[in-house]
């Protein structure tokens, strides 16, 4: 276990959720690629943490990181439930006023 | 050598459960997958000693997944939540692009020269993060708490069914509100 091991892992992660996050029509799917991402970002925060400095100021941004997470998922939840409720629609192409 | 095949383990489960959120037939399977991806990375954070943050991510996640199931098969409407489908756009593009980036970060995390490690992790972690956050670190908590706060709000403005402003018109001037229903107090 090296913190190159630790960040190709990571990178895998995060690129699989940038394809979901990419390529997933359904609002709540899209969600899921975005919180691939942070998972990734999270494990590559703590390697970095361990291999490199493993003082409590890390820890810190790591509780950070997981707030931010909750705050996306939260007004995700919301904001999906608001299309639904004004317009029926669950898919990002429905909610496409602002595009181009 | 131990710690490295465990590492190892979780890090194939992780990625290969994050693989399979898009390639599962349902979303409820999918939000399955999401789930064993997310409990695999804080069980390789417990490897790192982050007992604290691994623990909470697990749980976190877990009943975020469950919510989450609960909200898909709730709101989609020709209930794909429990059947397959395959809902994907640019399908093409968006692999080249995950493709790509994780060329880029991967091939930097092995082309870079990482620094030695300095310092030594504390012996208990979870105390120290404890004594961080409340002590140096502080004000990261108090601005976090807030930030919590808002999003509870604003969650709430956001799927609230009838807001003031479909009460009260556009400019809040269509007093007294045509409630269907009174609210408020009785006053």
């Amino acid at each position: 276990m090296t913190l190159d091991a630790v960040l190709v892992v990571a990178s895998a992660l995060f690129s699989v959720g940038l394809y979901g996050a990419l390529s997933q029509q359904v609002v709540v799917m899209v969600m899921m690629g975005l919180e691939l991402m942070l998972n990734g970002v999270i494990l590559a925060a703590a390697g970095f943490w361990w291999f490199l400095s493993p003082a409590p100021t890390g820890q810190v941004l790591l509780l950070v990181i997981i707030a931010a997470m909750t705050v996306e998922m939260a007004m995700g939840f919301a904001v999906a439930t608001l299309l639904h409720r004004t317009r029926e629609a669950d898919m990002t192409d429905m909610a496409a006023d602002l595009s181009g | 050598m131990f710690r490295s095949a465990v590492f190892w383990a979780l890090a194939v489960t992780a990625v290969a459960a994050g693989v399979a959120v898009f390639r599962v037939d349902s979303m409820a399977r999918a939000t399955y997958a999401l789930a064993v991806s997310f409990v695999a990375v804080g069980a390789a954070l417990l490897l790192v000693e982050l007992h604290y943050v691994g623990i909470v991510t697990v749980l976190m996640m877990v009943m975020e997944m469950a919510v989450m199931g609960v909200y898909m098969i709730m709101f989609m409407g020709m209930n794909p939540a429990l059947m397959p489908m395959s809902m994907v756009h640019d399908n093409r593009r968006a692999v080249i692009a995950a493709v790509v980036t994780f060329l880029f970060l991967a091939g930097g995390a092995l082309l870079v020269q990482w620094p030695e490690r300095r310092g030594t992790p504390a012996a208990d972690t979870t105390a120290a993060l404890g004594g961080e956050i409340m002590g140096p670190k502080m004000l990261v908590m108090l601005t976090v708490s807030p930030v919590m706060v808002a999003t509870i709000i604003a969650g709430i403005v956001l799927t609230s069914p009838r807001g003031r402003y479909d009460r009260l018109g556009e400019d809040l001037g269509g007093r007294p509100a045509e409630d269907p229903q009174p609210g408020g107090v009785g006053r």
